[in-house]
């Protein structure tokens, strides 16, 4: 089996392990062909983004202008804020060379001079390692001016890495820019994109954390050896991070198209006391949940997830076993987007606020049947009324899990409105529903 | 209370404000640098980041309030952040956070009278192969139960 973003070596982080391994080669190899090569590699090899829109990178790379004056910059997205991510963290502390070196490559390619690392500000263990290696890197002159030396070419580019500072928005990539330029983390409107009008307007690329690792050793090894991978739609590995009710919790390396049974089964340990799932999320909350008894040989790659009605997200798998109370984790999951959204479009300011209300009044039992309706409403009313896509990552929750688990939401609502004061004028009337009587003519 | 940049802090100003372009850019490592010496960011300290950045007091409250990081009051000596998001909720978070609200009498966002504890509710940490977790100030603390966290706290000094 190949492991291609977490090789298993032993101290891959120290730079002399790395160095040993072959490190920075795919860099020397990169700077030999032109950056047109590179990008034409790169797009032959398949690979997509794994930040979770799966996009083809080296489609992605060639949107960059070819002729500009402006400087252009690489933003590496290391937000990692979706809930069940946690994938990225794994690269930070264990293999942050090879990050680096992908970097490098990717910056020749497009252009760049500059590349920014946008971590997380939670992780402040994993900066430090990312750091040392960068000061490594520098001191060893495989990143910065000294680089014409080191591989005799004239590009030379800079890494610096920013620190978040506790907003999932910005995993979202126009947010993440407007971070790095130091304002709220608004959403910017496309068009224009990053490619034309990025960091402080100038040509940007914004690639994940785990795709950018993946770089070096494809140009190592060649575009064919990639894309024979896993599932020739969407080839390579995935850094599939399991949580929730399963013995062995983690992250597994796996080939694209591994079976999600066999991921919980023979990685993982199966689900705790043999139980049976009752639903299971297969790439972050923000992705539709699937039944338990649904994901009978599901292949874990995007083609096949979106064929099963929900995406690959950032692989991130939460399984939640028979006894999870679902209306529990659907008000928590809302909760957790009502917090997180930037306040910038009405839909999803209010929207997830609407949302977690309801969700919690039928947690606490005061729920109608129409709340499951009204709820859905409100989740199709943000759904694409948005600037970015925190909206519909806030609505599917809603609109799946209440619509793959209906009898288990009804089961916890109401027939009707209870009226906590007794109305004489609807009491009179004998009907449960004062609303239903009213007529307009 | 008047806040002034100590000498060392304002080298490190200069020195991160190398990695952008322009001053005002900078303004989130320069906040977590006013952070590390004040403790929190105060009104006077955004006065003076906002007079170091040449910018106006109001773009620095505004981002300052945009992020959660950024502690808008004063925490304590240390800062518990427990993770209540689905991963940990699933293998008992809320039994861990009920138990810290319970023991020490902290609602979300209280500090102890003495100062030396603080506590939030926070999402998602990234450790949902790990969960429950907290954070105590910086450090991650995984893998928990109720009467793990109660000895992780009562040990810190």
């Amino acid at each position: 089996m190949h492991r291609i973003v977490l090789p298993d070596i032993k101290n891959l982080q120290e730079i002399d392990v790395y160095l040993a391994n072959e490190g920075y080669y795919g860099a020397r190899l990169a700077f030999q062909k032109s950056p047109d090569d590179i990008i034409e590699i790169v797009k032959k090899s398949g690979l997509r983004g794994r930040g979770g829109a799966a996009f083809l990178t080296g489609l992605k790379w060639s949107f960059m202008p070819k002729v500009t004056n402006k400087p252009k910059y690489l933003c590496v997205n290391g937000d990692e804020s979706e809930p069940g991510s946690f994938k990225d963290r794994q690269i930070f502390e264990f293999n942050p060379h090879q990050l680096i070196e992908g970097i490098l490559i990717t910056c020749y390619a497009i252009g760049a001079q500059t590349a920014y690392i946008y971590i997380r500000g939670e992780y402040h263990k994993w900066i430090k390692p990312v750091q040392k290696a960068i000061d490594e890197a520098y001191n060893n002159g495989f990143i910065g001016s000294r680089m014409k030396e080191t591989f005799g070419t004239q590009f030379s580019c800079d890494i610096f890495i920013h620190k978040g500072a506790g907003a999932y928005i910005c995993g979202e990539e126009s947010s993440l820019m407007n971070s790095i330029e130091g304002q709220r983390a608004y959403p910017r409107v496309k068009p224009p994109f990053p490619a034309q009008n990025g960091l402080w307007g100038n040509p940007t690329t914004i690639n994940n954390v785990e795709t950018i690792t993946n770089v070096p050793p494809i140009i190592k090894n060649g575009s064919e050896w990639f894309s024979s991978i896993g599932e020739p739609k969407h080839p390579g590995t995935l850094l599939f991070g399991v949580s929730g009710h399963v013995n062995k919790p983690g992250v597994y390396e796996l080939p694209t198209g591994t079976l999600l049974t066999d991921i919980i089964e023979k990685y993982a340990g199966g689900v705790i006391n043999a139980k049976r799932i009752k639903c299971i999320i297969p790439g972050g909350t923000s992705m539709p949940p699937l039944k338990g008894d649904s994901i009978e040989g599901l292949k874990m790659d995007a083609e096949s997830l979106r064929a099963a009605g929900s995406a690959i997200g950032t692989g991130g798998i939460i399984v939640m076993d028979e006894d999870t109370d679902l209306v529990k984790v659907l008000a928590r999951m809302t909760k957790f987007y009502y917090h997180e959204s930037c306040g910038q479009c009405t839909p999803c300011r209010e929207g997830t606020g609407w949302m977690l209300k309801i969700l919690k009044r039928i947690l606490d039992g005061k729920g109608t049947k129409s709340d499951l309706d009204l709820l859905i409403s409100i989740a199709n009313n943000i759904d694409g009324n948005t600037v970015c896509a925190l909206g519909e990552a806030a609505a599917w929750p809603v609109k799946f899990t209440i619509a793959r688990f209906r009898d288990e939401f009804e089961n916890r609502v109401n027939e009707s409105i209870q009226i906590p004061v007794n109305n004489k004028v609807h009491s009179m009337r004998k009907t449960k529903n004062p609303i239903d009587n009213i007529e307009i003519r | 209370m008047e806040f002034k940049f100590s000498e060392e802090n304002l080298q490190k100003i200069a020195s991160v404000q190398k990695n952008y372009p322009d001053k005002r850019s900078s303004i989130m490592p320069v906040l977590y640098i006013a952070q590390e010496q004040n403790g929190w960011i105060s009104h006077e300290v955004m006065a003076e980041v906002a007079h170091l950045l040449e910018i106006p007091e109001s773009e620095v409250y505004g981002v300052v309030t945009f992020y959660t990081m950024y502690h808008k009051k004063q925490v304590g000596k240390f800062h518990l952040q427990v993770c209540t998001n689905v991963s940990c909720m699933l293998r008992g978070g809320y039994d861990i956070w009920n138990k810290i609200k319970d023991k020490y009498n902290l609602e979300d966002g209280g500090v102890t009278q003495d100062g030396k504890l603080s506590l939030e509710e926070v999402e998602c940490m990234g450790s949902c192969g790990s969960a429950p977790m907290i954070a105590i100030n910086e450090d991650y603390f995984e893998n928990l139960t109720p009467e793990k966290v109660i000895e992780i706290i009562d040990s810190l000094k």
